[in-house]
């Protein structure tokens, strides 16, 4: 087989996903926060509304279909923060070794050691609920991965020819480590990138679900299934398709990841797990 | 080998110190927005915030109220409840034998059916049974616990009527079951990736072709060569989860109202329970630590090569 079935899979997931969230202004059938109507009030999925209107009348797919913004912004956006800084760090403290190693081993360790997503409560309440709150939650909270695998490939890369070479040549540091480096050990970094994106996209839902991420009436996925759960007896399908929605997204993010490690990071077997 | 456990207990110790930092300065630098960041927006009332102030002793200068902070810590006090008016170790330990349990039953879940699962796959690769498992697996990593655990919920409690849906009842196995299944469910899936990655690497090995090519029956090669080396792999990962579960269970907690320290630490956040907040947070990280230093000693244990120097 030479394409993978999980690259296939997870990138035709996440494509679909990017597509819903890019296009949701012109999908949408109606406004997913205006449109409320009582008189539609816990219609069940049907040839109207396809996945249901909730207890206020607004049409559940519309308020998926603009859901899909918020996650993957949350995802992109934070991951893209996590990863700079990761690597940054794990560059620079390969790179130079010394007393700036050190710091950010134990910066990196006390990172691992508080759960990535009780660090970003703490900071949801002292920040207050929202995206941008979400944002830095989410972006300064989940580096500890990039930053030790971009540490670990400067030490095997360091003493290669090529970078010998362009210190001889009088590089810089910075050059060196952005120039020569860093092209030479993206594919784990893509890797971690990818599979941080579903893990975000987690947690957004966690936190908005217990109310300190998006809070209703925005149409968030996690903030809709904590709005749903009370009406659980009574119109079960708005906690069905929030649902799916995270799952199928973040199901596409690690299968993709998965197939890229295949690809980009073939002596990985340690870190599979 | 207590030489190695004292050791290794030290080694924990700066991570410690820079948690309670972390911590401290998260909740108490900054209180000023935490305390008017009300819930939705509003602003605590000028009293409600002086009393905090005062009771804070946030008028103090920074060092000086870090370091009674850490002073209190190390009696073992957490200080009080800004709501209930009890010592924070009072409450966390009410809320610590519910959060254990969960754990543990989440954890035991996890093994029970994760281990077996990939050993089965790796066994057998690129088989039905490999390809179904590894679904199952990437499956459970990707769904969100809380969405699983409603789902149980409905199924299992409102429709079928089988299972309580939610409350902690006496405490006993029936009010466990669904929560420690929503909870479990990631970590059986780690495990089973984990696990089947383990196996077919060990079984690469050179030392299983030579225990195979000297007549050995596949029975004993596994039981004896491929299990006993394939076993450090996996508690790693049995450790990494078993130790994070307790921050993971927060949602799952909250869903259930089961009575834990999740839940505590999100009340506490909706009630600007600052004490209780920092005081849960820090009994998770020193759990995760706890767990982590014990599995280094295990492996000891388990692989003679490894050697801590």
């Amino acid at each position: 087989m030479k394409l993978r079935a999980n690259l296939l899979i997870g990138g035709g997931l996440v494509a679909v996903a990017v597509t819903v969230a890019v296009l949701a202004p012109w999908i949408a059938l109606y406004d997913p926060v205006l449109d409320a109507n009582l008189m539609n009030a816990e219609i069940p999925p049907g040839s109207e509304f396809i996945f249901g209107t909730d207890g206020q009348g607004r049409d559940i797919y519309s308020r998926i279909v603009h859901g899909a913004q918020i996650s993957l912004t949350v995802g992109i956006v934070s991951q893209i923060a996590n990863t700079i800084i990761g690597v940054t760090l794990g560059l620079t403290a390969g790179y130079w070794g010394g007393w700036w190693d050190d710091f950010v081993g134990l910066v990196t360790n006390l990172m691992l050691a508080i759960p990535s997503l009780i660090f970003a409560l703490a900071i949801m309440a002292i920040l207050g609920p929202g995206l941008t709150s979400l944002l830095i939650a989410l972006g300064l909270t989940n580096w500890s991965y990039s930053c030790r695998i971009a540490r670990a490939q400067v030490l095997s890369l360091k003493s290669q020819g090529y970078v010998q070479a362009a210190r001889i040549l009088g590089y810089g540091d910075f050059r060196i480590m952005f120039t020569q480096l860093l092209p030479n050990m993206m594919g784990p970094i893509i890797v971690i990138a990818t599979l941080g994106m579903g893990a975000a996209i987690l947690a957004e839902a966690s936190l908005s679900f217990l109310g300190l991420g998006i809070r209703p009436p925005f149409p968030s996925w996690g903030s809709m299934l904590s709005e749903a759960r009370d009406q659980i007896t009574t119109a079960p399908w708005l906690s069905v398709f929030p649902g799916l929605a995270i799952f199928l997204t973040v199901l596409g993010l690690n299968l993709l990841g998965d197939g890229l490690r295949d690809i980009l990071d073939p002596q990985s077997r340690e870190r599979r797990a | 080998m207590p030489l190695l456990i004292l050791r290794r207990l030290g080694n924990t110790i700066p991570t410690i110190v820079a948690v309670v930092l972390v911590i401290f300065t998260l909740f108490s630098v900054i209180p000023g927005s935490f305390t008017s960041s009300g819930d939705d927006g509003r602003m605590l009332d000028a009293q409600v915030m002086e009393r905090m102030r005062k009771e804070l002793g946030l008028d103090d200068p920074l060092h000086q109220r870090f370091g009674t902070y850490v002073a209190n810590l190390a009696q073992g006090d957490l200080g009080t409840s800004f709501r209930t008016r009890e010592p924070v170790t009072k409450v966390i330990a009410q809320r610590l034998w519910p959060s254990l349990k969960l754990t543990i039953a989440a954890m035991g879940f996890a093994i029970l059916v994760g281990v077996p699962l990939g050993f089965i796959a790796a066994l057998r690769p690129g088989s039905l049974i490999d390809m179904g498992s590894m679904v199952v697996a990437i499956s459970g990593l990707s769904l969100p616990k809380f969405w699983l655990g409603l789902m149980l919920m409905y199924l299992f409690a409102l429709t079928l009527g089988w299972l309580p849906s939610f409350g902690y009842g006496d405490g006993g196995l029936r009010h466990l079951i669904l929560p420690a299944v929503a909870l479990g469910v990631s970590p059986m899936a780690l495990l089973a990736r984990t696990t089947r990655a383990g196996v077919l690497d060990v079984l690469n090995a050179d030392f299983v072709r030579t225990a195979r090519s000297k007549g050995m029956s596949e029975y004993r090669v596994v039981r004896w060569h491929v299990v006993r080396n394939a076993l450090v792999l996996v508690l790693t990962t049995i450790g990494l989860q078993f130790g994070s579960l307790m921050g993971q269970a927060v949602v799952v907690e909250k869903l259930f109202s089961w009575p834990g320290l999740g839940s505590l630490l999100v009340d506490s956040v909706f009630q600007r329970d600052i004490p209780t907040v920092q005081g849960s947070i820090l009994v998770i990280v020193l759990f995760f630590l706890l767990i982590n230093t014990l599995v280094d000693i295990a492996y000891v244990i388990i692989d003679p090569r490894i050697r801590y120097g």
